[in-house]
């Protein structure tokens, strides 16, 4: 049984469909849990006191904005090889949820950032990627509205991904290789010395795991809709032509 | 019950405050987008008689 028979748009339709309801499902578990868990639950942190809550929805909403872009890049790469409508259709459904997990990632950092560094925003290496990041996914988006023919516009925004991916992977990895700036290290590792206290280990954990599968259900939910949409135009074009 | 927030009270619910209105916008526009062009194919496939198993 091969992966690529899920390229085909009626047996994506088939497989996702019934998959949809138990991903939401556990979708809100995870975010209920996780959330309410780091919110509630944790204690104040030594040096940042009840500031540290922000932690739950900062990291994993930056952790995504970053893989919602990798997902565009693996989505884009089968196009250009395959030339496989339905993963150049799921790289347009995830642009608008990494654009959004993008916008979460620096405003709560903003906010976050006010009382800790005594400043909304500074131009630190991975605040500046993240924010080259962002401008990424809108002109990702703008393209895609801009063309009007599915095919061109599938190829031209498969472009603008592979460039843009530089900056995912700088946003992600720029404090390790430019001057330290205002931004902490990784909140997770696998060095267990330089991950989070323990007590907000797991949280943060259950949380990242609920924006994942947050991700996934609306990339789905998206893609099916793109889907229909192009059914719908071809329908219409061939009722017009008749 | 709620924490003590303490002087950070309007950082963290500033920030969740943020975020949950960012996901109900996004959950909320991709259900509605996704429901009206459910219909709209669903009536055009009615109209032509022609199913393919995407809507």
């Amino acid at each position: 049984m091969s992966l690529w028979r899920y390229a085909n748009p009626a047996e994506f339709m088939r497989v996702s469909g019934p998959v949809l309801p138990v991903l939401w499902g556990l979708t809100a578990a995870c975010l209920l849990c996780g959330l309410g868990w780091g919110f509630f639950l944790t204690p104040d942190d030594y040096q940042q006191g009840a500031a540290v809550k922000i932690l739950f929805i900062h990291v994993p909403a930056a952790l995504m904005a970053i893989n919602a872009w990798l997902m565009m890049l693996v989505a884009s790469l089968v196009w250009f090889v395959r030339r496989h409508h339905v993963s150049a259709l799921a790289a347009r459904a995830a642009a608008p949820v990494g654009a959004t997990m993008t916008v979460i990632a620096l405003l709560t950092g903003a906010i976050w950032g006010q009382p800790m560094w005594g400043t909304w925003w500074a131009w630190d290496p991975r605040l500046t990627a993240f924010f080259v990041l962002f401008l990424f996914y809108v002109g990702y988006i703008a393209l895609w509205e801009a063309v009007d023919e599915p095919d061109k516009a599938a190829d031209l925004t498969a472009f603008l991904c592979l460039v843009g991916s530089v900056f995912a992977l700088l946003s992600r990895y720029a404090v390790f290789f430019w001057a330290r700036g205002l931004h902490q290290g990784p909140s997770l590792s696998l060095d267990s010395r330089e991950n989070v206290a323990d007590a907000f280990y797991w949280p943060l954990l259950l949380s990242i795991a609920g924006f994942v599968l947050l991700f996934v259900s609306l990339v789905l939910v998206r893609t099916r809709t793109e889907v229909r949409l192009r059914r719908l135009r071809a329908l219409q074009e061939a009722a017009a032509r008749a | 019950m709620m924490p003590d927030l303490d002087r950070y009270a309007a950082t963290v619910l500033g920030a969740y405050a943020v975020t949950m209105a960012l996901l109900a916008l996004l959950v909320g526009a991709s259900w509605w987008r996704a429901v009206r062009v459910k219909r709209r194919l669903a009536a055009v496939e009615a109209r032509q008689g022609r199913r393919d198993g995407t809507a």
